[in-house]
């Protein structure tokens, strides 16, 4: 089997999981929104939320993606499934670019609805001219997030203390994409006088961050999992 | 014919401690070999590793062509090992599962389908969520997704276990099948009893080497 098929066939499978158990849709997203609250709550001043809200929705993106990477591993390591797989020789790159496809579409969902409550809860305004930088933006970046959360995700899935570990491997290594995303983002809705065109040299960043850990997750996901 | 399992001498090492100290078997294609010995004595080990999970340290170890010392990897698509746990999503149907497992190997949706009739998943079961099965409707599922793999080599890690008597009944049968359609079973089991009268031979590991047993059940 080749690896897009098996990449194809995980992230079918990954995805008919979250459809049927709804686990994104009745606790990430609601877990995502209260976030944003909270944030509204801590930083309640009008002025504040519109210069600052990029950076809280990419906050909230991050802190969703550690309850999404541990969901989608927890899937396989409940009653063996990864290690089945790994028995079955299933390629591991496919096994990570699936996992990633599924993780990503999950992701899109999600930063949709953060982008939505921005606009609702802090008053963001989306600016016509800045809809294809946007649109960039969350691409290269989802890719990236998802990429890089499915390759910890598996180093962190047969350690112990997998719950705690996965912050601490995962946080410091997303920060160059809260930064980059941030800065688009900013400059995509015009905040804080910034124009589209101060946007794209942060799509550089976050397209060879996804570039990066795509081609090395691909290569290094079975020796990972397989220690 | 070249054996389907030939273990010379392995010594095999997990977290420091030899699980396998000079293990030595040979397995023909077709036989149903039980694998008996106490708690620790290195039977999962020795189904590890000729799934291709447990490095060689040392000796010769040969399992379906693959020299499991120049590659661990190569044999694992031809196997299955079946553990204590069933390798199955909970969230997902049966036949959801099953389907899965087979498309991995490229299965056809009739050999998908013939793979949950063979362990008794009937148009009942197929559409139910793994995750309200019982533990013995769970382990059949999982020897259907086995079947569906078209492994060659079947390694069972107790699979009685949490079965009724209707199917145990139904996983012996579905071992002979395979067995007389030339698969090779590996069945490590506490069970004796039911185990011994499925096994066309009987190994005893103990300190993580193998020992053969006669018919009389001494060694």
């Amino acid at each position: 089997m080749n690896t897009l098929h098996i990449a194809r066939l995980v992230a079918a499978k990954d995805l008919r999981i979250e459809w049927r158990s709804r686990v994104v849709t009745n606790q990430v997203l609601p877990f995502a929104a209260l976030v944003m609250v909270m944030f509204a709550f801590a930083l309640d001043n009008d002025t504040v939320l519109p210069r600052v809200a990029p950076g809280l929705v990419w906050l909230a993106a991050m802190f969703s993606l550690l309850v999404l990477v541990q969901r989608t591993f927890a899937v396989e390591t409940a009653d063996g499934a990864l290690d089945a797989l790994r028995v079955a020789g299933v390629g591991p790159a496919g096994i990570f670019l699936g996992k990633s496809l599924a993780l990503a579409v999950q992701l899109t969902v999600l930063e949709v609805m953060l982008l939505g409550a921005a606009v609702v809860l802090y008053r963001t305004e989306l600016v016509a001219g800045g809809v294809v930088l946007l649109v960039t933006t969350y691409l290269a970046a989802t890719l990236g997030l998802a990429f890089v959360g499915t390759l910890y995700g598996g180093l962190a899935a047969g350690a112990k203390g997998r719950e705690t570990l996965l912050p601490l491997l995962l946080l410091p290594v997303v920060a160059p994409v809260l930064i980059g995303a941030t800065r688009a983002t900013e400059a995509a809705l015009g905040t804080n006088d910034a124009t589209p065109s101060e946007g794209w040299p942060w799509i550089g960043l976050l397209a060879l961050f996804a570039v990066i850990f795509g081609a090395g997750g691909s290569l290094a996901f079975g020796s990972l999992i397989d220690e | 014919m070249e054996p389907v399992v030939r273990l010379a001498d392995v010594v095999a090492v997990l977290g420091g401690f030899p699980v396998l100290a000079g293990a030595s078997l040979q397995v023909g294609k077709g036989e149903i070999v039980l694998l008996r010995g106490p708690n620790g004595a290195g039977k999962t080990s020795l189904l590890r590793l000729c799934a291709g999970l447990l490095p060689v340290e040392r000796g010769e170890a040969v399992v379906l062509g693959c020299d499991l010392v120049a590659d661990l990897t190569a044999v694992r698509s031809r196997v299955g090992l079946l553990g204590h746990s069933n390798g199955l999503y909970a969230d997902l149907s049966v036949a959801d599962n099953v389907g899965f497992w087979g498309a991995t190997v490229g299965a056809t949706p009739a050999e998908i389908q013939g793979a949950m009739e063979s362990m008794g998943l009937d148009t009942r079961l197929a559409p139910v969520l793994v995750g309200r099965l019982s533990a013995g409707q769970r382990r059949r599922t999982a020897l259907a997704c086995l079947v569906a793999r078209r492994a060659q080599l079947w390694l069972l890690d107790e699979p009685h276990a949490g079965l009724d008597a209707a199917g145990r009944d139904e996983l012996d049968a579905t071992l002979r099948g395979a067995a007389a359609a030339g698969a090779t079973v590996m069945v490590a089991s506490h069970e004796l009893e039911r185990a011994g009268s499925l096994a066309t031979r009987v190994v005893e590991v103990i300190g993580g080497q193998v020992f053969p047993v006669d018919p009389g059940g001494g060694r």
